[in-house]
């Protein structure tokens, strides 16, 4: 497969310093279209790291790093900076914001959660109505986005505008085996990408992009995509484990991934049937090195490969995610050595990738 | 605005359904061809004006995209001499029984879009809203004319003739794209008096109503540096009065979402409010539902700008507009372009409008 | 040609795992053609000629993929849990049977239904590979499978498979291919992947292809079925052309031209306006900076189940049809 001698490096592991960067990128605020607060530090932490930084007209972070000897091969690597949350549509009572959703979030999610709004994070709430005036079988239906409102106060009157964002207010921890935080879909994947910038490999062009808007239809990933015209992209995301007990009982047969069972490796979803070629190289490459791995339940959803892998006349790609529990809530539970799983198999993943990968036809 | 007026009447008495925007664009390119340098057409159809800017060469190149499509119905089978159809575009059945349309025959027809009696419907149907599969289109000819003139595939267009309300306001079918096209052939006469840098494209879209196919496709040869995007949006009207909807007179509303580039929203509304114009801002969470869907994410991406006209009772054949409004977004857009520096890129960088 | 279609609707090739209908197709074509390259995404796109005066860079295609399923998840009991790979109709599979890329057939079963008049959905049901427990199974998640039936001729001119959707639009492009001696178009022939799952292959072929003409072939719905769907087109009447379908409409120009095509050649044609579904054309419409595209389809019965029936003599008029289109300068007036 590869002519590199792949024991002659040790796998990275997750640190202080490593968890410290994600509390940073879990606890900043990017809704999709606005991740300018994600982005400043992504260009903060890769500076000197990289030969070239672009930030295009969507609003991703483009990084190349130059491989070394005659025609490197050009490996795009991608993580999605920006998160679901909400955004401000209408001020109808001092401090009251009427608000739409910003990518897939459950609606039974939303009362009673504490938020933050605007480019100040004003502390705000999603209340909802006292069980003592409900409605005889109100409880009995999920309350509508319409009758729901971010409240900052009533001295809040005229602080926020149409068209600002909102997040969940959920500060970073760790806990145990876990770290738990808001938006760690897909800061995972983002610290991840620093985490390969400082060790990177030196005989590939490393293409990363950090994307803007993936919760709204993979958009940064199109133009990211077409502006690298890579040979073979890696994304990097995180995906739900459904992994908790059936009602009735039953063997969960619809888990999607299982937590503690290291990186999910993609086969089909809903946007990528992924490159066989490259599911076949990881799963060595993580057999080699003892780096465990799950498969992800082939089905629906989907990462930034969708948009990636068909740009231009195609681009052989793999998906990988660090799985967690309670995605698109405040809260996701993921566990830490599922990060260091899926940060090892990325690194010992470029170290051993070249050209031979893609000698067989798909 | 009289001249621009009686184009805009004119638009609104031709068929130009999505995918068959032939009509409509050589009246379109007739209009622009003393306003525009060049003119060309791209392969799907859609129409591209050149205006050539006064700044040193290799020149930027800002795209105004307006669509031109609009929705409709197709002939899908004859019985009895009668017309079965198809939309085109969202059409809302409920508003078609009694509707005059033209059947564009191997000659055009008049026609009258008929719901039948619930007893003739299936039984679900009972007391609801006739839905499309069960309304005919009836031309009043015989079934022998009917088969003589007309073919499974033709366009069946809104026949409403277009009417002035008090106020300055005008009703019509396709207005959706009359009004975005008006601004844009605005924006052009108001230029001619002005001396702007950049070269302005200004780009009429085909099949914005069913997939985006002129947006996806026209920016791609073109590589504008910035794209501005006209369309309708919402008028505060009956069954219009949440926050999607805004006052009349009050155009254009100023897009903001992740299909538009935010420090050129931002310079936009710089602008409005040093010209003392009355721009709301339109929150569009995501989908903007306009071309700059499709324009952002062509190539390596492009920079947009959507500007909304308010309209009543859109795709219905009486949807009604103020005049002004799309004045106003004519020469508002106008005088962004004259503003506009050489060097105007590096001013809306990503991170300036944070 | 009767054998040609049986050999390609015996073949297995679900979406994303086409490779074996693949090499069937590159052994058929492999003399008549300059050049053949496999893309990034696993299509086959063949050169054929060159641009001679009046002539166009034309890309026509047909897909390899075909529905099928991809195991999830194997139980302790060794039952093969599935998804859909494309659009997969639930209320065909009870009973039916599908067979693995590895070879390993099963047969789809579910669990006890509560309403017979409801169909199960795909999460109540299995493939049961005569496996006795998770260890014993012989297939893992992530394993693609496809329908498993045999072709048959129905009576003379009707054919009943699987997956006639679309290698009988592969068969067409491939007898099209042969019949062709001379053309004064740059013909290039895409076989895509993955256009059950959305037209990706053609999406990435007609990027890299950049045709100035796009004509895609595929089946399409045949409305003449007691009480089906509401269609004008039949079965026996000739090659539909496409006027519009769910995701495209067609250029107008290229139908006329196609209608002309057909007025020269005698034979019948019908005009088709399918109100679900679309081709490899969209994909083409939509590339770089647009490109006229139209669809030439065969109408088909019962599509997406694993028996879809269709006539052989719309098969034999689609060939000529293509012949004449693509032997021809194609002016678009």
């Amino acid at each position: 497969m590869s002519t590199h001698n792949t024991h002659a490096f040790e796998l990275p592991v997750i640190g202080a310093e490593q968890i410290a960067l994600l509390e940073k990128l879990s606890n900043a605020v990017g809704i999709s279209g606005d991740e300018g607060e994600v982005r400043k530090i992504v260009l903060d932490e890769i500076k000197g790291l990289v030969d070239q930084i672009i930030v295009d007209s969507l609003g991703n972070v483009l990084a190349i790093c130059n491989g070394e000897g005659p025609d490197p091969l050009r490996v795009m690597l991608a993580a999605h900076m920006d998160e679901v949350g909400f955004m401000l549509v209408e001020e109808d009572a001092p401090g009251l914001y009427a608000f739409a959703v910003v990518g897939g979030v459950d609606l039974r999610h939303l009362p009673g959660k504490m938020v933050q709004a605007g480019k100040q994070h004003l502390p705000g709430v999603i209340g909802a109505k006292p069980i003592h005036l409900q409605e005889k079988d109100e409880n009995g239906r999920a309350i509508p986005l319409t009758s729901l409102r971010i409240d900052i106060g009533p001295g809040g009157k005229g602080k926020l505008k149409p068209g600002d964002r909102a997040a969940f207010a959920t500060a970073f921890q760790q806990v145990g085996p876990s770290i738990i935080g808001k938006a760690l879909d897909d800061r995972l994947g983002v610290a991840t990408l620093i985490e390969i910038l400082k060790r990177r490999p030196r005989q590939l062009t490393l293409q990363v992009a950090f994307t803007v808007q993936e919760e709204v239809g993979l958009r940064g990933a199109r133009v990211a995509g077409y502006a690298l015209n890579p040979d073979i992209a890696i994304i990097l995301d995180s995906t739900p484990s459904y992994d908790l007990p059936v009602w009735d009982g039953e063997e969960n047969i619809r888990y999607n991934t299982r937590i503690g069972c290291g990186p999910a490796i993609y086969t089909v979803d809903g946007a990528t049937i992924n490159d066989p070629r490259l599911i076949k190289f990881l799963a060595q490459i993580a057999e080699r090195h003892g780096i465990p791995f799950q498969f992800r339940q082939p089905g629906g959803g989907g990462t930034d490969a969708g948009a990636i892998h068909k740009t231009r006349g195609g681009v052989p790609s793999v998906s990988i995610s660090v799985p967690g529990r309670y995605q698109h809530t405040a809260a996701q539970i993921t566990r830490t050595d599922d990060w260091t799983h899926t940060l090892q198999l990325v690194y010992a993943a470029l170290h051993g990738l070249d050209r031979s990968v893609l000698a067989a036809e798909r | 605005m009289t001249e621009n007026q009686d184009f805009l009447k004119r638009l609104l008495t031709l068929p130009g359904l999505s995918g068959f925007e032939d009509p409509v664009r050589k009246v379109i390119a007739e209009e622009w061809q003393t306003l525009v340098d060049e003119l060309k057409v791209s392969p799907l159809g859609s129409l591209h004006g050149l205006k050539r800017g006064y700044g040193p060469e290799p020149r930027p190149r800002v795209l105004l995209a307006a669509h031109m499509d609009a929705i409709g119905l197709m002939v899908t089978s004859i019985q009895e001499g009668l017309l079965r159809v198809t939309a085109i575009g969202g059409v809302d059945p409920r508003i078609l029984p009694g509707t005059p349309v033209t059947v564009h025959g191997r000659r055009d027809l008049p026609a009258w879009v008929a719901a039948p009696p619930d007893h003739l419907l299936p039984p679900s149907q009972a007391g609801k809203p006739v839905s499309l599969e069960y309304l005919l289109v009836d031309t009043g000819l015989s079934a022998q004319e009917v088969a003589e003139l007309v073919r499974v595939g033709d366009l069946v267009s809104f026949n409403t003739q277009p009417v002035e309300l008090s106020g300055g306001v005008i009703a019509g079918h396709s207005l959706d794209k009359g009004a975005s096209v008006a601004a844009v052939t605005e924006c052009l006469r108001t230029l001619q008096q002005m001396k702007p840098g950049w070269d302005v494209w200004t780009v009429a879209t085909v099949q914005e109503e069913i997939t985006m196919a002129g947006a996806l496709t026209s920016p791609f040869d073109l590589r504008p540096q910035i794209a501005i995007v006209v369309d309708v949006t919402f008028a505060k009207g009956p069954g219009a009065s949440d926050y999607r909807a805004f006052e009349m007179d009050k155009g254009p509303m100023l897009g903001v979402g992740p299909n538009i580039h935010p420090a050129i929203f931002q310079s936009f509304k710089t602008l409005a409010e040093e010209l003392d114009l009355p721009c709301a801002v339109e929150p569009m969470p995501a989908h903007s539902g306009t071309d700059a869907f499709g324009i952002q994410v062509v190539a390596e991406g492009i920079p947009c700008m959507v500007l909304g006209i308010p309209l009543r009772y859109m795709h219905t054949p009486v949807e009604a507009v103020m005049l002004k409004d799309i004045r106003r977004t004519g020469w508002l857009m106008a005088q962004f372009i004259a503003r506009m520096e050489m060097n105007f890129m590096e001013k809306v960088r990503m991170e300036d409008a944070e | 040609m009767k054998a040609l279609i049986k050999k390609f609707v015996e073949a297995a090739g679900p979406s994303g795992f086409e490779n074996a209908v693949r090499d069937l197709v590159k052994a058929e074509i492999a003399p008549y053609v300059d050049r053949i390259e496999v893309d990034a995404l696993g299509s086959l796109i063949a050169w054929k000629g060159s641009r001679q005066p009046g002539g166009k860079r034309v890309m026509i295609s047909a897909h390899l993929d075909e529905i099928g399923v991809i195991a999830t998840h194997v139980d302790q009991n060794g039952f093969v849990r599935f998804t859909p790979l494309g659009a997969v109709r639930p209320h065909t599979c009870l009973g039916g049977r599908v067979i693995f890329q590895n070879g390993t057939r099963g047969v789809i079963g579910s669990e006890r239904l509560e309403d017979l008049a409801r169909t199960p959905g795909f999460e109540q049901m299995f493939i049961d590979v005569g496996a006795a427990s998770r260890e014993d199974c012989p297939v893992r998640t992530g394993d693609a499978g496809s329908f498993d039936r045999d072709f048959v001729a129905l009576s003379e001119n009707r054919l009943a498979a699987k997956a006639m959707d679309d290698r009988i639009g592969v068969a067409v492009q491939v007898e099209v291919i042969r019949q062709l001696k001379a053309s004064p178009n740059e013909l290039v022939f895409v076989f895509s992947t993955q256009e059950e799952v959305m037209l990706r292959g053609a999406t990435t072929a007609a990027y890299a292809v950049d045709p100035e003409i796009g004509i895609s072939i595929d089946v399409t719905v045949s409305g003449d079925t007691p009480r089906g769907i509401k269609m004008e087109t039949a079965l026996g009447k000739g090659p539909a052309i496409k006027v519009r379908d769910a995701g495209m409409i067609s250029d107008p120009r290229l139908v006329r031209h196609m209608c002309a095509a057909a007025e020269r050649l005698g034979i019948p044609v019908q005009l088709e306006i399918l109100e679900g579904g679309t081709t490899d054309a969209r994909a083409i419409q939509t590339t770089r900076a647009g490109v006229p595209a139209g669809c030439v389809s065969i109408p088909c019965r019962y599509i997406h189940s694993p028996s879809e029936v269709l006539d052989y003599q719309d098969v034999i008029n689609s060939v000529k049809l293509l012949v004449e289109l693509l032997g021809h300068p194609i002016d678009l007036q």
